[in-house]
């Protein structure tokens, strides 16, 4: 009779452990999509930002609005994005009007700043094509071939 | 809420990307604990009592995923804390239903039948080796797409070879997909997949914008030239020779299954599914007509019962399986599943299935549903396109894998030779998945690392240790 209890407590306390697993590891998924950060692309932050500067200002994030990379999101720190079909770029475009090292984006003081690296066939900031380095206004259009990108705060 | 290390929300914005290893840690250890009581509980329930090399097993098991865990650590530190824990439930599960057959073939007593859990945690062994090999060995998954062609010739070499070469080293069971030497048996079909996924991704990276632009507008679908159709009809062609030659449905379908999901990611035109499906309908039908083996498949498939005594009754017996198993099972070591034939390696799931009833199964989809649901993440944040086609591929053929093999065991499809991955006994099979899990891997740690590595910290030359050069 005992033995029979035993049994049905394996029986049933097997399953419930093998959901605890799968509820454990929907733990982690959740934390992924709602908790913020985890799944997102970020570049390395400020390791010690610099004195007067407040956080929060600024855009903080790199969108991806249209082409074939639509949705990636880059979370921007004190680095230099760089952008083209070369592996080491920061954002790695597969497209057939994009240069190798097409352009770049540049933080002076909290500001980002895109330049066009000698390309092809250009970087254009809102229809105006890219000569020096310009200020980006959070929102405006960033197009590189069929490749669309604007900053977000 | 939630412990430190499993809250990202706890790492302030602007600080350092977590990267989510006591996480897994923690998982691992639920793992391999979940593995122990299924082989106590297994132990128990039949001998009455635990077996003494249960220490040794336990030991070698969590010695395996600590060396695992040690290496992603040191090697791939941003890589998602998920992937890992889910092989190694779904291994231990494997392992603990292939010693409960062996405890039921010893029981029968009829003949000594050999153990095949040491041999399946021997293979496990080997391929924590190659998931080291893979981790340490390619340090960016970028790398692959330069060996794209080598490793696509080679895996029509290893998926050719067992057609080629004589029956009495290839065949087993009808399927000619095998090489035996010396006593190993490999499936070098299961090799072959991880290569030529990496090379599909290479190929649709290259190709997909001629792939995806030139097209026809008819009848509100958008249709491919002619001419851009020769990369799927080769692929196609080459499906069916397998299926010919090799008389494996299995293989055939997971080949060309990948390759036209892959075409769909690559160009995003929904036409590629449909020709496909095309093709493979009009080359399954005459398959159906031309070949005697897929006849029987297909009939045994329609009718399970009318032939229970010749080509259908494994898979009657497996249905009666999970039929006992009903909604709780009859718990592990409780059900008969050594009545299905080549229950270990073909038949797993249906074990499953009987001694852990349906809610059981269902955990065992939903981890493996775990598993690729990471992969795809995986693909959606990587930054690069090789990446994200080939995390994608490998994501989808295990999902697709897993598929084709319920199928065939539950009656929705014809029967087929795959393997369920990671748990079904077969020494290839979880080798070779294990590769796929590392590459997988690599690619999660370049998703989710920060896009620059912090530079050094400067050292004032003055400071710096004199170095010894030897010569």
């Amino acid at each position: 009779m005992t033995a029979e209890i035993v049994l049905q407590v394996f029986r049933f306390g097997f399953l419930l452990l093998l959901w605890l697993f799968i509820f454990a590891a929907f733990r982690v998924v959740r934390a992924d999509l709602f908790g913020g950060r985890a799944g997102r692309v970020a570049s390395v932050p400020p390791r010690a930002a610099a004195p007067g500067r407040r956080r929060g200002r600024g855009p903080r994030t790199l969108v991806v609005t249209a082409g074939p990379l639509t949705g990636t999101k880059i979370t921007l720190g004190e680095q230099p994005i760089l952008i083209g079909r070369a592996d080491d770029s920061t954002l790695v475009l597969t497209d057939d009007f994009a240069s190798s090292r097409h352009a770049r984006l540049t933080n002076r003081g909290g500001q980002w700043y895109v330049e066009d690296l000698g390309s092809t066939n250009g970087t254009y900031l809102d229809q105006q094509r890219v000569q020096g380095p310009l200020l980006v206004a959070p929102g405006q259009p960033i197009r590189i071939g069929q490749t669309a990108l604007e900053l977000r705060s | 809420m939630s412990g430190p290390t499993t809250d990202p929300r706890a790492a302030a914005p602007g600080t350092v990307v977590p990267t989510r290893r006591n996480t897994e840690l923690l998982l691992l250890g639920f793992a391999v604990l979940i593995t122990l009581a299924a082989q106590s509980i297994v132990d128990v329930t039949i001998t009455g009592s635990l077996r003494p090399e249960l220490a040794t097993f336990g030991g070698w098991f969590a010695a395996l995923w600590a060396v695992v865990h040690l290496v992603v650590r040191r090697f791939a530190p941003y890589a998602d804390p998920l992937l890992l824990p889910a092989v190694a439930v779904l291994s231990g599960l494997g392992l603990t239903m292939i010693h409960r057959l062996d405890l039921a073939g010893m029981q029968d007593g009829a003949e000594a039948t050999r153990e095949d859990a040491p041999v399946q945690l021997l293979w496990a062994t080997i391929g924590v080796a190659l998931f080291v090999a893979v981790v340490v060995v390619l340090r960016d998954h970028r790398l692959l797409s330069r060996f794209a062609y080598t490793l696509g010739l080679v895996g029509l070499v290893l998926l050719a070879l067992p057609a080629v070469l004589p029956a009495s080293i290839s065949e087993v069971y009808g399927a000619k997909i095998w090489i035996r030497v010396a006593g190993f048996s490999i499936q070098p079909g299961e090799f072959a997949k991880i290569c030529l996924i990496v090379f599909f991704a290479a190929y649709l990276v290259d190709k997909r914008d001629v792939l995806a632009l030139a097209s026809r507008r008819v009848a509100g679908l958008e249709l491919p030239r002619g001419r851009d159709l020769g990369p799927v009809l080769a692929v196609w062609v080459v499906s069916i020779l397998v299926l010919v030659f090799e008389r494996d449905l299995g293989s055939s379908l997971l080949l060309f299954g990948i390759f036209v999901v892959m075409l769909y990611v690559a160009t995003e035109r929904a036409s590629w599914l449909l020709i496909g499906v095309g093709l493979f309908a009009g080359g399954a039908f005459l398959a159906y007509q031309l070949f005697g083996h897929v006849r029987v498949r297909v009939d045994t498939w329609l009718d399970p019962f009318a032939y229970r005594d010749e080509g259908g009754y494994q898979l009657v017996q497996s249905l009666f399986g999970l039929g006992t198993g009903g909604l709780f099972g009859a718990g592990l070591g409780g059900g008969r599943p050594d009545q299905v034939p080549v229950a270990k390696s073909d038949f797993i799931a249906s074990a499953i299935g009987e001694e852990l009833g349906l809610f059981g199964l269902v955990a065992v989809i939903v981890i493996y549903l775990v598993l690729v649901e990471r992969g795809l993440r995986t693909s959606l944040v990587v930054r690069d396109a090789f990446g994200k086609l080939l995390a994608g591929g490998l994501a989808f053929a295990v999902a697709w894998q897993l598929f084709v093999v319920l199928g065939g065991v539950t009656g929705l499809l014809p029967l087929t030779g795959l393997t369920t991955p990671f748990v079904a006994y077969g020494g290839s099979s979880l080798v070779a998945n294990f590769g796929l899990v590392a590459i997988l891997v690599r690619i999660s740690d370049a998703a989710r690392r920060p896009a620059t590595p912090p530079p050094p910290p400067k050292q004032a030359i003055g400071e710096a240790p004199t170095e010894v050069v030897s010569s």
